[in-house]
């Protein structure tokens, strides 16, 4: 394994891509991601991998580029911040609709419209429930340290070629922009187009051989068949659902109160969870990792044990919305959050909890 | 071991540069960091600011509504952070262009004339490094020996002629040190 290092969360990313075998990044500047670009332009991959560093003219031609890499099987990424990944919305339906592997990150700032340049998670429901058209589905990761910045990165690309799924990370502004110790993984050798070949038999590499060419395409004007194309999405949604959730707890054994965050709120909530240990209120941290697929049979547990549950987020109230269908009315489910780039500090969540749950 | 430190002033005063030297100190030291800055306009000549924490364990949040240690370089920043100091917790300043002094009763206080003191020995730019020096004078978290190894880290290697200047630096810093008020 390699030395620790100190690094931003966006450097770790790039540092992560090289690593895990990534053939292409394509991405087009925008505060406050630019250093996972930076970062690539200063270790120059393509001396050393071969990978392909490309700063695209926009956003829109960053994700077809992906679209473009994953259709030949290669493991291929952009990063952006909220702007730009709205901007990207049709490319991700397309990519889903044909079925190919990418990771997009989502350094997410505070919107809507161009917004702030702080931190925010407003683009939940952009990233969960849709954001570009059709019954799609985005993997969704969560990370809420810099090791994870690295970590779910490697992670995404293996969940984008096990479920042909395009795999989003979503981070924010803070988990972007700080430094913290982390552990990169070990270089792992891109695959040539030979293993490509034989490990991905869908890839448009070239007929050699095969009686058919391989077609990537997300148009099917036959209603019957584009009908059927939707229950082979489905059913790899149901698949994806049963296998790949992923969550933390942090002191939810005995919690009769329990927070409910992801990333980066997950990390301030637990130092409000530390507060309110000190004064004898037994309080849980619950952290979704995965978003999609969502841990709707774990929260339903906890809700028969516990009072009520907060959610914090940093935006309006958005994943609120899960928990409570996953609460399904057994206890009372809150919601507290800051916006447009703000950040609620431990002793407001505290004092939320309280106000909205104890009162 | 916790310590919760904001550091602030002037976009431009070495302030996150200031924090990484700190945070890469840690590091050397075996110790848990975060290091957490604004990034926001003030790097264009605003105000700046970096929360570094160092601790013996993992740590939770890197945003903080009250700090242990604030080294505060400009009126703004100090307006701003004395009230978010803890009780008995330390204020370490530098002692040029206020209007309004520290006010506090209940934590120490202490003031370093970095720029003065810098300007004099000509050597400007290594203004942050008699800060860090003062702090390490009254908050020993880190050893110098520590410190000298993370600014190497933190330093691009063009610039690791610098060394022995900002070992000068820190060294003096721990020298001009000026208690206000202490506990």
């Amino acid at each position: 394994m390699e030395e620790v290092k100190l690094m931003k969360g966006n450097e770790a990313i790039a540092e992560a891509a090289i690593r895990c075998g990534c053939d292409g990044y394509f991405g087009y500047p925008i505060t406050p991601q630019s250093e996972v670009l930076e970062t690539l332009m200063v270790l120059e991959p393509w001396k050393k991998t071969g990978m392909v560093v490309l700063q695209a003219e926009s956003e829109t031609a960053s994700i077809n580029m992906v679209y473009g890499g994953a259709g030949c099987g290669k493991r291929v990424m952009t990063s952006s911040s909220s702007p730009g990944i709205s901007l990207m919305q049709e490319g991700l339906s397309y990519i889903a609709g044909a079925e190919l592997p990418c990771v997009v990150v989502n350094v997410t700032r505070g919107g809507p419209g161009l917004g702030t340049i702080q931190p925010s998670q407003s683009d939940y429901f952009q990233t969960v429930k849709g954001g570009g058209h059709g019954d799609y589905k985005l993997i969704t990761l969560a990370p809420a340290s810099v090791q994870e910045m690295a970590d779910h990165l490697c992670l995404a690309f293996d969940l984008a070629f096990k479920y042909r799924n395009p795999v989003m990370v979503l981070s924010d502004g803070l988990i972007g922009q700080m430094m913290e110790k982390v552990q990169l993984p070990d270089y792992q050798p891109r695959l040539t187009n030979e293993q490509i070949r034989e490990k991905y038999p869908w890839a448009t590499l070239g007929k050699k051989g095969r009686d058919k060419q391989n077609v990537i395409t997300s148009l099917e004007l036959v209603s019957e068949e584009m009908e059927k194309v939707n229950n082979r999405l489905q059913q790899k949604y149901r698949e994806v659902e049963a296998n790949e959730v992923r969550y933390e707890t942090f002191l939810c054994d005995d919690a009769d109160y329990l927070l409910v965050a992801f990333g980066s709120s997950a990390r301030i909530c637990q130092k409000s969870v530390e507060l309110l240990r000190e004064e004898g209120i037994k309080v849980g941290l619950f952290r979704p990792i995965t978003l999609y697929p969502y841990p709707v049979s774990q929260i339903h547990e906890y809700a028969k044990q516990v009072k009520g549950m907060l959610s914090v987020e940093m935006n309006a109230g958005q994943m609120v919305e899960d928990v409570r269908l996953a609460v399904n009315g057994l206890v009372p489910v809150e919601f507290y959050g800051r916006y447009g780039g703000m950040i609620p500090t431990p002793e407001e969540i505290v004092k939320a909890l309280k106000e909205k749950l104890m009162a | 071991m916790k310590e919760e430190i904001i550091i602030a002033g002037f976009g431009g005063q070495g302030v996150l540069s200031m924090g990484k030297i700190l945070a890469y100190s840690g590091l050397m030291q075996g110790k848990e960091v975060s290091w957490m800055p604004s990034y926001g306009p003030e790097q264009r000549g605003g105000t700046a600011n970096v929360t570094v924490i160092l601790s013996d364990e993992k740590i939770s949040s890197p945003i903080l509504q009250e700090y242990d240690t604030a080294i505060i370089l400009n009126q703004p920043s100090l307006d701003k952070f004395e009230p978010r100091i803890k009780k008995g917790g330390t204020l370490l300043y530098d002692g040029h262009g206020f209007v309004r002094e520290p006010k506090r009763k209940d934590i120490n206080i202490y003031r370093i004339d970095a720029l003065e003191t810098s300007i004099a020995l000509n050597m400007a730019k290594a203004f942050n490094m008699f800060i860090l020096g003062g702090l390490l004078k009254i908050r020993p978290i880190v050893e110098i020996e520590n410190v000298l190894l993370g600014l190497k880290k933190s330093l691009p290697e063009r610039h690791h002629h610098l060394l022995a200047q900002n070992e000068t630096a820190l060294r003096k810093g721990i020298e001009i040190l000026i208690p206000i008020h202490v506990l």
